[in-house]
C-alpha cells in the first residue's frame, strides 16, 4: 500500500518553525509516505477570520482550496487550529455552490498530524528524541473544534524512552488566541503564567503541543523566564524507530527498544 | 444609562484587575470550585448530554413560536388574576414598576436577586422615587452594601474575600466579626428579616415562566426569593420575554441541568412556583401580581446575528471556565452582564459600536460552549460581532489597513516570501538564538512579557528543494 499525503505548512510553520516541517516530512517518508508540498501557500486565513475580517479570509481560503485542488490525497497540517479553519470555516465562506463543493471535498481530507498518524495510519508507537517526561497541552481548536485529545496522547504515552505524564488543567487555554495576545497582552501573559506555572508543577521535562501558535505563546513565556522546560511540537518528539519495516502498510506493532 | 467605569479604556480596566490581590485570590478560589463542582455534578448523570441537547431543543422551539407562547403565558397569567404589562425598552420597564410602587403607596421593596433588574438599572430609579430597595440575596446585599454592581450573574460578590466582606460589614452595619461566612449569614439574615416584614413591595426576576400554567419559576438557594414573592402586599417579576417556556414537562428538562451548571448542586435548595396572587382560601401570597415583560433588543435578534444567545440561562457556568473572566472578573467588562455571554448581551442591548473592544476580550478557545448547558456557540457569535465592528469601520482605521495589507499579501506568494527575506533582515540587529527580546510598535505588546521566535534563516518554503532532493536519494 503506498499513501501519499500533501503538506500544508502554515504561515507560522513556514516562518518560525520550519524544523517542523522538516520532520514531519522525514517522519512521513519513514512510513512508506510520499509527501508532497504544493507550491504557494501562504497561509490559511484564520487570523483574518477570527478578526472579523471575513471577506479577506474568504479570498485566502479561495485561493487554499485552489493550490489543494489538483490532489485527492489527504492534507496534513501542523496545527490544530488551522486543521479547524479549513475543515469548520472554509465552505461557509465560499461564495458558490462549485466553490463550496470544492472547500467541502479539502475539509474532508485534512487532517492535523497527530490524527493523521494515528487514525489515518494506524501508527502509535514510536520513539521519543528527547529523553525524560513528557506532558501535553491541548490545544483548543483541537480540542473544543476537532474533538481530539486522545490521539497526541497516544503517542506520547507510547513513545519509547520518555515517560508521560498528565498536565493539571491540560485543557485551559494558554492565552494565546491570535491577535488577542496583543491586544490584550497583559491578560494573554496572565493566563501563560497559570499555564506555564502547572507545566513547571508538572514535573515535565517537556511540553508538547499540536499547534504553532500555543508554542509561540508558550515559548516565548519560558524562555523569558528561562525555564529548564522546554516547549516542543509533537513532531519534534515523535522518531521511527530504526527497525520499522519500510514501506509497510500495515499498523505498527514493534516493541520499543530503549 | 451611563455606566461609570467605562471612562477608563477597557484595557486598563483590565489591567487593574489583574493588580488587585484581592480580587485575583477571590476569583481563583470561586471559579475553581465552581468547574470543580460542575464537572463532578455532569459525571454522576449520564443523560446530562442528551439533556442539554433536549434543553436546546425546547429553547430553540419556542423561540420559533415566542409570539404565540407569549400570548399564552399573558391569558394564563391573567386568568389567575395576575396583571401582565410588556416594556419594550428599559426605560418602560421603570416606568411600569415605578407606576406600580407609586400606585399602591409603596415606600420599601425587598428584591430577591435578578439580572433584569440590573440590566434595566431598577434600584437607582427607585431611590430617586422615594422607594427603597432592599436586595435580599446574601451576595446582592452585600455589594449593596458596598455601592457596587454583581460581578458574575449568579455570585455577584464573587470578587469579594470573606475577609474584606467581614470589613464591609464592621463598617456598614456596626458589627465587628471575624470572616466566617456562617456568623456572616447569620448576621445578615437578622438584618433582612425586619425588612422582609416592612416592606410593602416584592421584586424578582424570573428564571423561567411555564406559558400552559402561567408560573413564574424562581430557583434560589437562601428561601430569600420565596420570601419575596410571598410576604409583601404587592409582587412584581421583571423577565427577559425569551424566558417563556411552554410547559411543566419542559420546566423539568431545565431544572435538571440548570443548578448542575451553575454551582454543581442536583438541585438549588428551593425552587418556587409562583402562581399569581392570593386566592380566596390561601393563607399567603401578595394581594396583587405584575409580571413585566421585558424586550430590551431582545425580539429583534431573533431574526438577529446574537439568536442563540437568547437561549441563555443565566447559570453562569461560562464566566466559571472563561481564561479572560478568571483573570479580570467581571466588573472590568463595565456593562451589568460579564463574560462571554455578556459580551453578546451587551452587544443586544447597546449595539455592536459598545463591544468593539469586548468583542475581542476572548482568546476564543471555546471553553464557554463546552460549559453552556445549552451550548451556545458564542465564540461564533464573539467572531460575528468582530465582523460587524471591522465591516461596521467601527474599528480603527489603522487596525483596518493592516489588516487589509496582511490579506492582499497573502493572496500573493512571491511578495509573501519576499516579505519573509525582508523580515530577516529587519531582524538581523534584534535577533539572538533565534529568540526576539524586544521590537518596536505592534509586537512590542508581545515581547514586553515574551520572547518573540526569529524568522527562521531558512523557511520551509526555500528548504522544500533539498528536501526533495532528499527523498530522491
Amino acid at each position: 500500500m503506498s499513501v501519499t499525503a500533501a503538506f500544508m505548512v502554515t504561515c507560522l510553520g513556514d516562518m518560525f518553525y520550519p524544523e517542523v516541517g522538516e520532520r514531519i516530512v522525514r517522519l512521513l517518508r519513514r512510513l512508506g509516505v510520499t509527501v508532497g508540498f504544493p507550491p504557494g501557500q501562504t497561509c490559511c486565513g484564520l487570523p483574518l477570520f477570527n478578526s472579523g475580517y471575513h471577506a479577506e479570509a474568504a479570498a485566502v481560503a479561495r485561493r487554499t482550496v485552489e493550490i489543494f485542488a489538483g490532489a485527492e490525497s489527504p492534507v496534513v497540517v501542523p496545527s490544530g487550529s488551522c486543521a479547524w479553519m479549513v475543515k469548520h470555516e472554509y465552505a461557509g465562506l465560499m461564495a458558490t455552490p462549485a466553490e463550496r463543493t470544492a472547500a467541502e471535498r479539502l475539509a474532508g481530507r485534512t487532517y492535523e498530524l497527530s490524527q493523521f498518524l494515528v487514525r489515518v495510519l494506524g501508527r502509535r508507537r514510536f520513539r521519543s528524541a528527547v529523553a525524560g517526561t513528557l506532558t501535553y497541552h491541548d490545544s483548543c481548536h483541537l480540542l473544543r473544534g476537532l474533538h481530539e485529545s486522545e490521539s497526541p496522547r497516544a503517542l506520547l504515552r507510547e513513545a519509547a524512552g520518555a515517560t508521560f505524564v498528565e498536565l493539571p488543567g491540560s485543557d485551559e487555554c494558554c492565552g494565546f488566541g491570535g491577535s488577542f495576545s496583543v491586544r490584550l497582552p497583559e491578560v494573554s501573559t496572565a493566563i501563560l503564567d497559570k499555564k506555564l506555572a502547572s507545566v513547571e508543577a508538572s514535573g515535565a521535562d517537556c511540553v508538547v503541543a499540536c499547534d504553532a501558535g500555543c508554542l509561540m505563546q508558550m515559548r516565548g513565556g519560558l524562555s523569558r523566564r528561562a525555564s529548564r522546560v522546554q516547549a516542543l511540537h509533537l513532531a519534534e518528539v515523535l522518531e521511527v524507530e530504526n527497525h520499522l519495516p519500510e514501506g509497510s502498510g500495515e499498523p505498527f506493532q514493534g516493541s520499543p527498544s530503549t | 444609562m451611563t455606566e461609570p467605569e467605562l471612562a477608563t479604556p477597557f484595557r486598563e480596566r483590565a489591567e487593574r484587575a489583574l493588580g488587585d490581590r484581592f480580587l485575583q485570590e477571590a476569583l481563583t478560589i470561586a471559579t475553581t470550585k465552581f468547574i470543580t463542582l460542575r464537572r463532578e455534578a455532569f459525571a454522576e448523570l449520564p443523560e446530562g448530554e442528551a439533556l442539554r441537547d433536549q434543553a436546546r431543543a425546547i429553547k430553540e422551539a419556542t423561540l420559533q413560536r415566542l409570539d404565540y407562547w407569549l400570548e399564552r403565558l399573558v391569558d394564563n397569567v391573567e386568568r389567575r388574576g395576575g396583571h401582565v404589562h410588556y416594556a419594550t425598552s428599559a426605560d418602560e420597564a421603570r416606568a411600569i414598576v415605578l407606576d406600580i410602587a407609586r400606585r399602591t403607596g409603596a415606600r420599601m421593596a425587598v428584591k430577591s436577586k435578578s439580572m433584569a433588574t440590573e440590566e434595566i438599572h431598577l434600584n437607582e430609579a427607585l431611590e430617586a422615587a422615594g422607594v427603597t430597595p432592599v436586595e435580599t440575596d446574601l451576595g446582592e446585599y452585600i455589594i449593596q452594601l458596598a455601592h457596587e454592581r454583581p460581578s458574575h450573574i449568579i455570585a455577584p460578590a464573587i470578587h469579594k474575600t470573606k475577609g474584606q466582606v467581614a470589613e464591609l460589614f464592621a463598617r456598614e452595619l456596626g458589627r465587628e466579626t471575624e470572616p466566617d461566612p456562617e456568623v456572616l449569614t447569620r448576621i445578615a439574615r437578622v438584618e433582612l428579616r425586619e425588612k422582609f416584614l416592612q416592606a410593602d413591595l416584592g421584586i424578582s426576576g424570573a428564571n423561567f415562566a411555564v406559558a400552559e400554567t402561567g408560573t413564574v419559576v424562581l430557583v434560589t438557594n437562601e428561601g430569600n426569593g420565596r420570601m419575596v414573592t410571598s410576604l409583601p402586599r404587592v409582587h412584581v417579576a421583571v423577565m427577559g420575554v425569551e424566558k417563556v417556556i411552554p410547559s411543566m414537562t419542559d420546566l423539568a428538562v431545565f431544572l435538571a441541568i440548570l443548578a448542575k451548571s451553575a454551582t454543581g448542586q442536583k438541585l438549588s435548595v428551593y425552587t418556587s412556583l409562583v402562581n399569581g396572587p392570593r386566592r380566596g382560601g390561601e393563607l399567603e401570597g401578595p394581594e396583587e401580581f405584575h409580571l413585566v415583560l421585558l424586550d430590551n433588543g431582545r425580539v429583534r435578534q431573533i431574526a438577529g446575528p446574537l439568536r442563540e444567545s437568547l437561549n441563555c440561562l443565566r447559570c453562569g457556568a461560562c464566566l466559571n471556565v472563561c481564561p479572560v473572566y478568571r483573570q479580570i472578573g467581571g466588573h472590568a467588562y463595565g456593562y451589568t452582564y460579564p463574560g462571554p455571554i455578556g459580551i453578546l448581551l451587551t452587544a443586544m442591548l447597546n449595539g455592536p459600536a459598545s463591544v468593539k473592544d469586548l468583542a475581542h476580550a476572548s482568546s476564543l478557545c471555546g471553553a464557554c460552549m463546552d460549559a453552556c448547558p445549552v451550548r451556545i456557540d458564542i465564540p461564533r457569535m464573539l467572531i460575528e460581532l468582530r465582523k460587524e465592528v471591522s465591516e461596521g469601520r467601527i474599528a480603527p482605521w489603522s487596525e483596518r489597513m493592516v489588516f487589509g495589507a496582511f490579506a492582499w499579501l497573502l493572496r500573493r506568494p512571491g511578495l509573501y516570501r519576499l516579505g519573509a527575506r525582508l523580515g530577516r533582515l529587519a531582524q538581523a540587529p534584534l535577533a539572538r538564538g533565534g529568540r526576539i527580546r524586544r521590537v518596536p510598535l505592534f509586537f512590542g505588546e508581545w515581547t514586553r512579557t515574551r520572547d518573540l521566535p526569529a524568522i527562521a534563516p531558512r523557511t520551509f518554503q526555500e528548504r522544500w528543494a533539498d528536501l526533495e532532493r532528499e527523498a530522491r536519494r
